[in-house]
């Protein structure tokens, strides 16, 4: 594969109750995000184990987006708290293995926010442009 | 009497400790001793050479145990010539079936390693720059072989098909001796799986508030094991010090909680784990009581990869 003909490969774990209902409204109102992106909804951004993101990681994502609820706006009151101290400490584990922390995102996007989730998912897939291919998830393409 | 188990040991690239605790079993070993026939115990016991092993029917011994991990083409071959020669193999111990304290070395590369043990070290006096080649010549005739250096390190089961795995640094010799006779009575879980009793370090841990009855508290501050002595009987992880026993095989009977060391993970992933190092993150810091904690956390990936960073689904620093 060419270099020039790469496009990432973006995972989004995307939460129920806000940043699915966000993508909803994004596509209700005509908003446009680039196609690289590929949304896994899940019940709470809390639900997202480290292990999840890795293995999107592992098996050729260039990078990793998680949408939860804004803090305080949880539905189950304290999934997102869980979710930012998680992927906070994931972050650091991965810097720490010499992956670029970039490719990673948490962003808190309510179901109201259909152009925030737009604009999110331009600048992620920006971001993950920048940085270029998955080193570890080359070896999966090859 | 019935027929001798015919046992295969193997030190690879481990310290030796798991060799003690077999050693330890003590008066276990010896009611044991007579149903078991030794044909191979290499480096530390008998005297078998590996062509001695080579030589041996496939399928010959009837249980093989493989203690350390893999990081020569020596451990690599006698890996393979062992899972031809056993029936049954056991990863032993933390760093067969987990990679164990010399995974963390999958955080540097080789040249690294050999910039550190053969420059750099303070002890180390070596004028002519020599670093560990695979073959030399001496005196222009005598042709001397080392095993090769791999770049990084693995667990037993990425080199070899792994019947069973046996968690800790070194296995609690009490549960050894649970291991071996359970060997010996054939009442053995599915090939594949972990020999444990399947319970948590807390489950077992006397510090556990849920043994009292207590409501278990989050951390409001993250200590090291230098800071401060824990209060007696309390939860070390309630108090800051990042103990990994919610996630680790209790096997071991929480021995170091019990003298107010936080546990490592040892005893390798609960039944159903794959990744050790990501589930502790997801427990621990799921107990900090605010955000900012995560920051204070000291070289987390060696905090929680410190015995499973070569069987993790990143095994090895990317680049």
């Amino acid at each position: 594969m060419k270099m020039n003909d790469w496009k990432p490969n973006i995972v989004v774990f995307a939460c129920n109750w806000c940043t699915y209902q966000g993508a909803d409204l994004a596509g209700s109102l005509r908003y446009q995000y680039p196609a690289t992106i590929n949304i896994v909804r899940v019940p709470c951004s809390g639900r997202i184990e480290p292990e999840f993101i890795v293995t999107a990681l592992k098996n050729g994502a260039d990078g990793v987006f998680v949408g939860g609820c804004h803090p305080g706006d949880c539905h189950y009151k304290e999934g997102n708290h869980k979710a930012i101290r998680r992927f906070n400490l994931l972050k650091r584990i991965l810097t720490g293995l010499g992956l670029e922390p970039e490719r990673v995102r948490l962003e808190w996007i309510s179901g109201s926010e259909g152009k925030r989730f737009a604009e999110a998912m331009a600048e992620f897939d920006k971001t993950i442009r920048e940085i270029g291919p998955n080193p570890v998830g080359r070896d999966a393409h090859a | 009497m019935p027929e001798k188990l015919k046992l295969a040991y193997f030190l690879s690239g481990g310290c030796g400790g798991c060799d003690m605790a077999v050693v330890d079993l003590s008066e276990t070993l010896v009611e044991v001793l007579p149903l078991l026939e030794v044909v191979f115990w290499a480096p530390t016991v008998a005297d078998v050479k590996y062509r001695d092993l080579e030589a041996m029917p496939d399928k010959s011994i009837d249980v093989g145990l493989y203690s350390g991990m893999v990081r020569l083409s020596e451990q690599e071959h006698i890996a393979k010539v062992l899972r031809q020669k056993c029936k049954v193999l056991v990863a032993y111990g933390a760093c067969a079936a987990l990679g164990g304290i010399p995974g963390m070395g999958n955080l540097h590369s080789k040249e690294e390693i050999f910039q550190t043990a053969y420059f750099d070290t303070y002890s180390t006096d070596n004028p002519d720059g020599v670093t560990p080649q695979t073959r030399c010549v001496v005196d222009g005739k005598y042709e001397l072989t080392l095993p090769e250096f791999y770049g990084f390190v693995r667990p037993l089961n990425q080199v070899v098909d792994v019947d069973y795995y046996l968690g800790g640094c070194p296995p609690h010799h009490s549960f050894v001796g649970q291991a071996v006779l359970a060997i010996l009575e054939g009442k053995l879980p599915p090939p594949g799986s972990w020999i444990t009793g399947g319970k948590a370090v807390c489950d077992v841990c006397t510090r556990n508030p849920a043994e009292k009855g207590e409501e278990r508290e989050l951390i409001k501050a993250v200590k090291r094991t230098i800071d401060g002595s824990p209060e007696e009987g309390k939860c070390l992880l309630q108090e800051g010090y990042l103990c990994l026993g919610a996630v680790t095989q209790g096997d071991c009977g929480a021995l170091c909680p019990k003298v107010n060391i936080p546990c490592r993970g040892c005893g390798g992933p609960l039944p159903g784990v794959k990744d050790f190092g990501l589930r502790a993150v997801s427990a621990i810091a799921a107990s900090l009581e605010k955000e900012e904690l995560v920051e204070q956390i000291e070289s987390p990936v060696k905090l929680f990869y410190r015995y499973a960073l070569p069987a993790a689904t990143l095994g090895k620093k990317v680049k």
